[in-house]
């Protein structure tokens, strides 16, 4: 007797548990997903609507006219191609440079590599603004110590090329790249020792127990690091707006949308536009912009969120 | 000739091997980080401490001390604000991100119907809330006046203004009371903004040991108990973590981020821009000490 109802009060806790659990999680939910929403039932607005007081949600006359205007505005194939070319370029380098770093620092130890890693850490910390106006002159009177005078006469200017991404990404100091070095880092000094002792006494190589051991083990963590990279790189409007002033990527494309979307209706007098059509089509180019970043997401949010719990990012 | 060569060719121990190979490794990152990370520095605290002007020449900088720095701090009229604006917003937040993500962690690691969607909505945030977008949807107008004339922004503002009032005549403190409905009104802001930690304590909340749980399972311990006494000090090293991962995180979206920016490049006063942004770096690294000093004492290590 007394049993039972002990057993019934809890199976009311966790009753009560779960409906406070469900509503916690679909509220929030809600509260993330609003502004997608919010933007996609402003995108398919017609202008006629934006006044209307009885729209709220669903519009009453669908049009694609946004869908259009930010296609035409923005440029968005060739934008699109670009920043594709440019997310996946420097993804790649960075992948590459912060693996082999992180697999130096965690396993081939040498005289003062603490030291250096210590470097990387204070990489992470240092605000990139500290940094971004000696970067942005270096660039633009690049001169690689005075090589490039002496062969040519005169630095180059890198600015507003793909180069300073090319460079820094190549070198692993690219955007929050002291971050994936120490995720590659704590990655592989989770694996056992003995699996790659086992590889040097079959003979391999260095680089070939890094190549077809290690790599392979480290999956989980190449993935984390390559979203990551991708979707900050793609997101990025601090670097591509200091180094690339007249490109068209999707950071820099956004940024200048309304005012170019106002050229294009009133030949450049923002003042005269109307306001809220210009956000009407912002909210659409943000939405358009983000598209290829939440269908990438859904083919692989399955196995970043498996992977990143196999990370070594928990020490 | 020979002697070089035979010096190559000498066969080295196992270690040396190693240590030749690890630095090989690290090299291209030890170039980039001469290259474009220590050299930069460099160059900005000098910058820092000089009158930098361009001219047909190119730059003449010429050496003036810490003019940049009291002019930064006394004259310019919108730095001190922009400075401690950013620091405030920073300290207010990092406590708010770092006890929701870790609430949340420790809810989605639990067993429930649609799991796996609930994680995947809320790292959500880690593709959408960085950069730009964040920059620009804090600029919406249709957002904003939907806000205001829909229901959501009425039941938001009724609800906290409730909640303070309830909080006021229970004798909880103002101070208190004003940053939790202050957090409540934010939600987005803070949700937005915690998807990485959530991964994170997500990810350390799974290396506990099961059996520790089983153990104190049968000992008694309710889960209240259980979270305290295990899943608090298992995770209490990722704590100090997520609060640095916050804090460096908010160097991309503040008010002092864009004041260096237009000095430097709007107005072309380099010197006053480095030197701004060198008191931000100082402050933050104070802050970042402090900080680790405080939570890596209490912090619980295993071994």
């Amino acid at each position: 007797m007394q049993a039972t109802r002990v057993l019934s009060l809890e199976n009311w806790k966790r009753w009560l548990w779960t409906v406070v659990r469900f509503i916690l999680i679909v509220g929030l939910s809600f509260v993330i997903l609003y502004p997608i929403f919010q933007k996609l039932a402003t995108a398919i607005k017609d202008k006629a609507d934006l006044y209307s007081p009885i729209v709220v949600w669903i519009p009453q006359n669908y049009t694609l006219e946004n869908f259009r205007q930010v296609i035409s505005v923005m440029d968005y194939w060739q934008t699109l191609l670009n920043t594709f070319t440019l997310a996946g370029t420097t993804t790649i380098l960075t992948t590459i440079s912060c693996a082999l770093a992180g697999y130096g620092f965690a396993r081939l130890k040498f005289r003062g590599s603490n030291l250096l890693f210590a470097g990387v850490i204070l990489t992470i910390l240092v605000p990139p603004t500290t940094i971004l106006i000696p970067m942005y002159l270096n660039l633009k009177d690049f001169t690689l110590m005075g090589i490039i005078p002496l062969l040519t006469g005169k630095p180059v200017n890198l600015l507003n090329s793909y180069w300073p991404f090319l460079l820094t990404s190549l070198t692993a100091t690219s955007l929050k790249a002291g971050l994936y070095i120490f995720i590659f880092r704590q990655f592989f000094r989770g694996i056992p020792k003995e699996v790659e002792e086992a590889a040097y006494v079959d003979g391999a190589g260095v680089s070939t127990t890094f190549a077809r051991i290690m790599l392979p083990n480290a999956i989980p963590s190449i993935v984390t690091v390559m979203l990551f990279s991708f979707v900050w790189q793609w997101n990025d409007s601090f670097y591509t707006t200091t180094y690339l002033t007249s490109s068209k990527v999707m950071a820099t494309q956004l940024s200048s949308l309304p005012h170019n979307l106002a050229i294009l209706l009133q030949g450049g007098d923002a003042s005269t536009t109307d306001p809220f059509y210009l956000s009407m089509v912002q909210d659409t180019g943000i939405l358009m912009a983000i598209l290829p970043l939440i269908i990438i997401y859904l083919f692989v949010q399955r196995y970043f969120v498996e992977s990143i719990e196999r990370t070594g990012l928990v020490g | 000739m020979k002697a070089i060569l035979k010096l190559k060719s000498k066969p080295k121990t196992y270690a040396q091997q190693k240590a030749i190979w690890g630095f090989v490794y690290v090299l291209p990152w030890l170039l980039g980080f001469i290259f474009f990370f220590l050299t930069p520095l460099l160059t900005s605290l000098r910058y820092s401490l000089s009158t930098v002007e361009a001219n047909a020449q190119g730059l003449s900088i010429q050496f003036t001390g810490l003019k940049n720095y009291i002019e930064a701090l006394t004259v310019n009229t919108s730095f001190n604000r922009a400075l401690t604006e950013s620091i405030i917003n920073m300290l207010v937040n990092v406590p708010l991100i770092v006890i929701f993500s870790l609430f949340l962690a420790v809810l989605l690691n639990q067993k429930f119907f649609g799991r796996s969607v609930a994680r995947s909505i809320f790292f959500l945030p880690v593709i959408l809330a960085s950069g730009v977008i964040m920059a620009l949807e804090s600029t919406s107008l249709i957002q904003a006046v939907n806000d205001q004339n829909s229901g959501s922004g009425v039941i938001n503002a009724l609800g906290s203004f409730e909640l303070e009032r309830i909080m006021l005549q229970a004798g909880v403190s103002e101070w208190i009371v004003v940053y939790l409905t202050g957090a409540v009104d934010r939600i987005y802001q803070i949700v937005s903004q915690s998807g990485v930690q959530i991964l994170i304590f997500l990810a350390g909340i799974q290396t506990i040991s099961p059996a520790l749980y089983e153990a104190s399972k049968i000992e008694g311990a309710t889960g209240y108990e259980a979270f305290w006494k295990i899943t608090f000090p298992m995770v209490s090293p990722l704590i100090l973590v997520n609060i640095i991962y916050t804090i460096i995180d908010s160097f991309s979206r503040n008010t002092l981020t864009d004041l260096v920016r237009e000095t430097g490049f709007t107005r072309f006063n380099f010197g006053l821009s480095s030197a701004m942004a060198w008191i931000y770096f100082l402050a933050i690294a104070l802050i970042l000490a402090i900080i680790s000093y405080l939570v890596s004492k209490r912090v619980f290590y295993q071994d």
